[in-house]
């Protein structure tokens, strides 16, 4: 936070959440448990060689680097594992916030293959905030080992977005993955998530809630995912909203000021 | 029938399954991102040497927790996982 201009979204990555975004380039999130090889993954893609090692919890806050893929650069954010994004410690906080105000052109959801189960609760998760999502089944290497198979096919359809299967210490599947992630990016193929249905005294009240926050919002965040944090009583939901967004507020503010002078 | 009994009076050894997390709040919300939701199976691995906390394997992964949690866990026990 500084004294930098406020003006334009811009300086908003930058201010909060440190990142500098070229006029082109990309933004891309890795999300995912703790110790399912996203830094693993993050060098690979950016030849970087931030510390990697077998212990949960040593990405505490975002790293990044870049890569160019098909001449555009794409700046690579690597969040913090987390087992969930409904922020009940520092590091979900900062996945969360990430998602959902710094707004990355794609995210790769990293999961482990040898515990997928485990996995797809935070995938669901990602998958509520955003649709711009590819999913990375990582350490299909040692799931092989263990005698165990996954139809990566089967998991694209039931969650409505790509799966990419990858073992990233052999950097295998990470092409196709890059790829998969820059067209979902470009918007050049779109991803449709199922969205996931909650019993009907829930829906209710999602449907309540959902046309005003909406018209509070105005697309800035998914209006059924917000409903549901209110109906949680999610209060730091609500300072993040207050942090980043009333920024935003401020910002269109002055560009209408300017206009009408 | 067999009765629902609390996690945390389960010796080592004991397969089970997760009948209701009956905490509150975030650390309900917590254990149930780390697997404990009804319907997951358990097993007690074992216990540290002051016998808190304990450690249990469920939904692929190891997870410890302490005595006051797992007291609010109420399990079935079965023979076998």
């Amino acid at each position: 936070m500084g004294y930098s201009c406020k003006s334009c979204k811009k300086c908003m990555l930058k201010d909060n959440f440190n990142i500098t975004k070229d006029k082109d380039g990309l933004v891309i999130a890795l999300a995912g448990n703790p110790n399912t090889g996203k830094s693993t993954i993050f060098n690979a893609l950016t030849g970087l060689n931030q510390h990697t090692g077998n212990w949960p919890g040593k990405t505490v806050l975002q790293a990044q680097g870049t890569c160019i893929i098909k001449g555009k650069k794409c700046t690579l954010v690597d969040l913090p594992g987390t087992y969930s994004l409904l922020a009940n410690s520092i590091d979900e906080v900062v996945a969360r916030d990430f998602l959902c105000f710094a707004k990355p052109d794609a995210t790769i959801v990293v999961t482990d293959a040898t515990c997928l189960e485990r996995n797809l609760n935070l995938a669901l998760q990602v998958l509520e905030i955003t649709d711009k999502v590819v999913v990375c089944v990582n350490l299909m290497d040692e799931a092989e080992r263990k005698g165990i198979k996954v139809n990566t096919d089967l998991l694209a359809a039931e969650l409505g977005v790509p799966v990419i299967p990858t073992s990233a210490r052999s950097k295998q599947g990470l092409d196709e993955l890059i790829s998969m992630v820059y067209e979902l990016a470009t918007g050049n193929i779109t991803s449709n998530p199922n969205p996931i249905p909650y019993d009907q005294d829930l829906e209710e009240a999602i449907q309540e809630l959902q046309p005003q926050i909406e018209a509070l919002l105005k697309g800035r965040l998914n209006s059924r995912w917000v409903a549901l944090r209110l109906i949680e009583g999610d209060e730091e939901l609500l300072e993040g909203i207050k942090n980043y967004l009333s920024q935003e507020e401020l910002e269109e503010d002055r560009v209408e000021e300017k206009c009408a002078q | 029938m067999a009765i629902e009994k609390p996690l945390s009076e389960m010796p080592i050894g004991t397969v089970g399954t997760v009948i209701e997390n009956g905490l509150t709040g975030l650390t309900k919300r917590r254990l149930m991102d780390l697997g404990f939701i009804p319907g997951s199976k358990i097993e007690v691995l074992r216990k540290s040497p002051a016998g808190d906390p304990t450690a249990y394997y469920v939904r692929g992964t190891i997870i410890a927790l302490r005595n006051n949690e797992a007291s609010h866990i109420s399990i079935i026990p079965h023979n076998k996982f």
